[in-house]
């Protein structure tokens, strides 16, 4: 069983980013994933958070009880999660938004994906390029499996944008951390 | 049992919050009417269906407040429609009365309270189980109700097709005990093709309208009368008032005794509206009873407890009200304890309590709401009972 904790602040996209992955892992990973999302006032700026219990049996306790992966897209985010990360846990963290704190040792993969998205001309995109260095650098689920996830998910009219968001994000990983991901990988099987 | 409108089945394996997959299941028993007013943590399914409703012709309504929206959904029925309100708790509250016009009227209709922490409008964004014995008795007089209540996405589907099929059956509004939890979280949801779902269909009358008694009854298995809606060429009156086969008003203590104990007895005389999950009830010392979220909370705490060698088994209720007296009475001889274990301070286990009547124990494990329990807590709660 697996614990994933995604953060942010609302308009990232963070619960979509939950969505995304569970829905990929659930439908068409062969795993079983609850999403659950603390809610509350998600209006754009606020801090929010999904949380996603990934199992290779049913889930029956809905809520996470630590975390194994956290992806952290805000400072906030990452200051009130990390010390909720389980020693052998990793860290996903946006590279240009979240400084991570010397004393906390976690495995960490850092990616800037708000600047990528920027490049490709849609700010709004930044979860996708998130979600495809997830996906490269754990291992968790097949570049595959997330992109038969995403229609339905984002509007059809930005489908090919989002899908090239996340190839993006995926390259990057691969590029940054091919053997690392690889190891990452390796751990989560 | 007819099959499912296609028209209202998304079917397929979809991602699908628990409200979500509430208003597929509403949807593909043939809802085309919701009258509703806003809530956390339910909107989601008004959202939902007011969204599908354009591809099949159904209709939303905004109304100004929960009384109203049953009123509406009353009457929908009435004009023909297959109909649903959904709510929480301080809206559930508001809706009693009319509830009590739908049972006296006998109207199949579907009620879907996501539950969150009360009383009042204690905590909106959290689950709470704490309005089940409001739907057991939160109208006045004398009546029996049914509801489900569902653990998961998938359940919540299933469970609220389940329920309409008990609705039309016996002619009374039923309750879907959604929870927040469930509610708002995230599955696999899997919608068979429209052909594999069985829908029950009104029960109609088929005479000459001239002749038409709207309570006369005519030998139905279910005890109750066949239907005819407004403007089926039939002239008739229904009414909240103590009523007589015409559906006039007939304010005897004759006709009182005749309506309201078959309004009674159309479900409390059936032990076969009964809907359980068993697991490891055979030479069991301590049986653990659930509902809704809680049956895969407590299966966490079940869990430990048989890893440390309690005999412990598990009843998931699927149906909630009517109680499963029958079974609960099979079993209060051979264990020792029952545990009831909710999201409330204890109401549901006060039914088990009734039921054993001493001659096992009968405890509970429960909290005010606003997070599921602790499996660690069921499972010592499992083994002081096994003691």
């Amino acid at each position: 069983m697996y614990e994933l904790r995604v953060t942010g602040f609302g308009g990232q996209g963070v619960i979509r980013t939950g969505m995304i992955i569970g829905k990929a892992l659930s439908l068409y990973g062969g795993l079983h994933a609850t999403l659950t999302q603390s809610f509350g006032p998600e209006a754009r700026g606020s801090a929010c958070s999904a949380q996603v219990v990934i199992d290779e049996e049913p889930v029956t306790y809905p809520y996470i009880t630590g975390t194994d992966f956290l992806i952290a897209m805000s400072q906030e985010g990452y200051a009130k999660n990390v010390v909720n990360l389980r020693e052998n846990g990793t860290l996903i963290a946006e590279k240009d938004l979240v400084v991570t704190d010397p004393e906390i040792k976690r495995k960490t993969f850092s990616v800037p994906a708000t600047r990528i998205a920027e490049d490709l001309g849609v700010r709004i995109a930044g979860n996708l390029v998130m979600i495809g260095f997830f996906t490269a650098v754990t291992g968790l689920c097949e570049l595959e499996a997330v992109k038969q996830a995403i229609p339905g998910t984002v509007p059809d009219r930005f489908l090919e944008l989002n899908l090239r968001a996340l190839q993006e994000g995926y390259d990057y990983g691969v590029k940054e951390y091919g053997d690392a991901a690889v190891t990452a990988g390796e751990a989560t099987k | 049992m007819v099959k499912a409108d296609p028209l209202g089945v998304l079917t397929g394996s979809h991602y699908l919050d628990g409200d979500e997959a509430c208003a597929e299941g509403a949807l593909a028993a043939g809802v085309r009417f919701l009258a509703g007013y806003p809530i956390t943590p339910s909107t989601e399914v008004a959202e939902r269906c007011a969204a599908r409703f354009p591809f099949m012709g159904g209709t939303f309504i905004q109304m100004e407040d929960e009384l109203a929206s049953m009123a509406a959904v009353v009457a929908g029925v009435w004009g023909g429609s297959k109909c649903l309100s959904v709510t929480s708790g301080p809206g559930f509250s508001l809706m009693m009365e009319n509830i009590g016009l739908g049972i006296m009227m006998e109207t199949p209709l579907v009620v879907v309270n996501v539950q969150r922490g009360g009383p009042s409008t204690g905590l909106p964004t959290m689950p709470g189980q704490a309005d089940m014995m409001q739907a057991r008795w939160g109208s006045h007089g004398d009546y029996e109700v049914i509801a489900v209540a569902p653990n998961s996405p998938q359940e919540a589907f299933d469970l609220t097709v389940e329920a309409f099929n008990l609705s039309e059956r016996f002619r009374t509004p039923v309750f879907v005990m959604l929870d927040e939890c469930v509610g708002h979280m995230t599955e696999k949801v899997v919608i068979p093709p429209a052909d594999e779902i069985e829908v029950e269909p009104r029960y109609m009358y088929t005479g000459d309208p001239k002749e038409y008694l709207p309570y006369k009854l005519d030998g139905n298995e279910y005890n109750v009368p066949p239907m005819l809606h407004a403007g089926q060429g039939a002239r008739f009156h229904t009414t909240g008032l103590t009523h007589d086969e015409r559906g006039y008003p007939d304010m005897t203590p004759a006709c009182q005794d005749v309506l309201v104990n078959r309004l009674v007895d159309k479900i409390r005389k059936r032990d076969d509206i009964v809907h359980l999950e068993e697991d490891g009830i055979e030479g069991a010392d301590v049986i653990v009873l659930s509902y809704g979220i809680s049956t895969r909370v407590a299966y966490g705490g079940i869990r430990i407890a048989r890893e440390r060698g309690v005999k412990v088994g598990h009843i998931a209720m699927k149906i909630v009200w009517p109680f499963p007296e029958k079974r609960i009475l099979e079993l209060v001889d051979s264990v020792k304890g029952i545990l009831t274990v909710e999201m409330n301070l204890g109401q549901m286990a006060l039914e088990t309590e009734r039921l054993a009547q001493g001659r096992c124990k009968t405890v509970l494990a429960g909290h005010a709401g606003g997070t599921v329990h602790d499996p660690k807590v069921i499972a010592k709660a499992i083994e002081e009972l096994a003691k």
